[in-house]
């Protein structure tokens, strides 16, 4: 395997007696795009500062390039940020924002104007370049922003939760078309976010961070269909969770609510009589036996959400409550609160959390 | 409702009589000095004096030196407290507030005793030094005001966010501070240049007490000797205080927007 392009190596940061970041470790490859994926608080940011050269790390070391950037100043390590609050210069219009970067390099003004006009190409607005900030919308200012970072042509790109202050629906189209220049310019991108469709949606890989760790490092589908601890299966998607006991260790068998289900292969380690957290997405799950699912549960309908293409479905089974989802069909009612139901799955669907 | 109007309008006209009728009763007085027709000869003296046209400029020279000082440490100062040492900004304000509670008499006796011509830093003896230090004087004197302004300029700007925005793009300190920070405080530093001016032109301590031929001392020489130049000095001094402070009005029509705050 070629030498990845950023590597962060054992990393940690520590505010006084307060350790935010501990033993953080990710290498990314050339032209990647890795989302750092967490709440608040979980040092995803941090993360990304101590990149930008914001702060420095209390332990460890950030490569880029082949080059110890752990000791440099943001003005010297050739990345490019777009930060949350946009951050525009007010007193600049646009195009001399987008010019900011070219004009500290030192490069000759004819360059410059071409360059800017080159990325207000990219952003799709060549008509902007005489305004300034307080005179565009919030994602039309981002749009200005991603262009000022990568007006300069940087070795990185960082986007700390660039999206978060627009509405929902700029938002969609903005990380899409941040997702569609980056793959164009071919840019190693970090991304934070503590939103998980924008993670999923458009990232080659993401990190799940909690605590200050990368609680695991994978692709969209692994983390989202193979969560390796129970906090990226619960923050990553919804998931019902079941409580189970271990029935006979050797064949895979686990008791939920008198119920026995077969997993084979799955229990790890555990033996008989122990308890375990079970998971399943509510797309796994079908109110009616469906051809390859291999296990049913029984119980009744506890609540029935109309979100317009789907139904969310709540079935009680025991003492567990399940969430499922059915799409919505004109001519078939959705089920009455109260009614005795089934509910299948396959058992290979299932996640045991450790 | 109609009558809370009606006492909004009483207090309002007994606030503007209060304001206004010495200021009618000065003009009025500064206009009679020929005998049974108004006119404007104590203007015509007043601004046909040497003395008025040497110390008024030697005062405005003396601002605008007070006012490049005051910016060249305000602004990186202020800057820097609120970017990097925020738990410091109540000792900071309380530190630019002393200059109004102890007095400018105090300033000069130090003077006097650390730069006199007897000290080992005779700074005193020299018209050049003893201007510089007249300088750094007012430069004290106005130091809450300009800190206020400045300070209030900044808190409407993200200076954080700012700073590592230019940073990331590569620029060093001097930069940040000449392309990003100072042209989005201009409107907050002109403020305090203003004041800082009209502090300046009236100054009378300092001056006197340094034997400087400022503005300040004149004004007081001609309201010891004289009976209608004082009063037309004053709306003078009133005249370009007042024009100082339209000025800022004007120019802050000019402020640049901020971006997270279009209005």
């Amino acid at each position: 395997m070629a030498d990845p392009f950023l590597s962060i190596q054992h990393v940690r940061k520590s505010f006084g007696a307060t350790t935010v970041v501990e033993d953080f470790n990710l290498d990314v490859e050339p032209g990647e795009f890795v989302s750092f994926l967490g709440p608040s608080g979980c040092g995803k940011t941090t993360v990304l500062r101590m990149v930008a050269g914001f702060e420095e790390p209390s332990a460890g070391k950030i490569v880029v390039g082949g080059k110890d950037i752990t000791r440099l100043k943001p003005n010297q390590r050739n990345v490019g940020m777009v930060f949350q609050a946009y951050a525009l210069f007010p007193n600049l219009t646009v195009a001399q924002n987008i010019a900011f970067g070219l004009k500290v390099a030192g490069m000759p003004k004819a360059d410059s104007d071409r360059r800017v006009a080159e990325m207000l190409d990219i952003i799709k607005l060549p008509q902007m370049a005489d305004r300034y900030p307080y005179q565009l919308s919030g994602g039309q200012q981002q749009r200005i922003a991603l262009a000022r970072a990568i007006a300069p042509k940087p070795k990185l790109l960082l986007l700390d939760e660039p999206l978060s202050a627009l509405d929902a629906k700029v938002r969609v189209s903005l990380r899409e078309e941040i997702r569609s220049i980056q793959k164009k310019l071919d840019i190693t991108t970090i991304f934070v976010t503590h939103d998980q469709e924008e993670a999923l949606s458009i990232s080659d890989r993401i990190a799940v961070m909690y605590g200050g760790r990368a609680e695991q490092v994978g692709t969209p589908f692994e983390i989202y269909n193979r969560p390796a601890t129970k906090f990226v299966a619960n923050f990553v998607g919804t998931l019902n969770v079941l409580e189970g006991t271990v029935t006979d260790a050797g064949a895979g068998r686990v008791r939920v609510n008198s119920q026995e289900v077969d997993l084979k292969g799955k229990l790890n380690g555990s033996k008989s009589g122990d308890t375990l957290s079970l998971a399943l997405r509510p797309e796994a799950i079908s109110l009616a036996r469906q051809p390859g699912h291999d296990t049913s549960l029984s119980g009744e309908i506890a609540e029935v959400h109309f979100l317009g293409s789907v139904i969310r479905v709540r079935v009680g089974i025991g003492g567990n409550t399940v969430s499922l989802d059915t799409f919505n069909n004109s001519t078939t009612p959705p089920p009455a609160v109260g009614d005795k139901a089934d509910i299948s799955f396959s058992s290979g669907d299932m996640l045991v959390l450790h | 409702m109609k009558s809370g109007r009606f006492w909004a309008w009483v207090v309002f006209i007994l606030g503007a009589a209060y304001f206004f009728i010495p200021l009618i009763a000065t003009v009025e007085f500064s206009m009679r000095m020929r005998r049974g027709a108004y006119s404007f000869d104590a203007y015509q003296i007043v601004l046909g004096d040497a003395r008025f046209q040497a110390t008024f400029m030697y005062s405005v020279i003396a601002a605008v030196f007070t006012i490049i000082l005051g910016v060249l440490i305000v602004v990186p100062a202020a800057y820097w407290i609120r970017l990097r040492l925020p738990q410091l900004r109540p000792i900071v304000e309380f530190i630019t507030l002393l200059p109004l509670v102890i007095p400018a008499i105090v300033i000069v006796f130090g003077y006097i005793r650390m730069y006199g011509s007897n000290s080992p830093l005779p700074f005193l003896a020299n018209d050049t030094a003893t201007n510089a230090l007249l300088v750094i004087g007012y430069a004290t004197l106005s130091l809450p005001y300009m800190y206020r302004a400045v300070d209030t300029g900044l808190r409407t700007i993200d200076v954080r966010t700012l700073t590592e925005a230019a940073q990331i793009l590569g620029a060093g300190w001097s930069t940040i501070i000449t392309r990003v920070i100072l042209p989005n405080v201009l409107i907050a530093v002109l403020s305090g240049a203003f004041l800082t001016f009209a502090i300046v032109i009236g100054e009378f301590t300092m001056a006197s007490l340094l034997n400087r031929p400022a503005f300040g001392p004149y004004l007081q020489n001609i309201g010891a000797n004289r009976a209608y130049e004082p009063a037309a000095l004053a709306i003078i001094a009133f005249a370009i205080t007042w024009g100082c402070m339209s000025l800022i009005q004007i120019l802050s029509r000019f402020a640049p927007k901020s971006a997270n705050r279009p209005n």
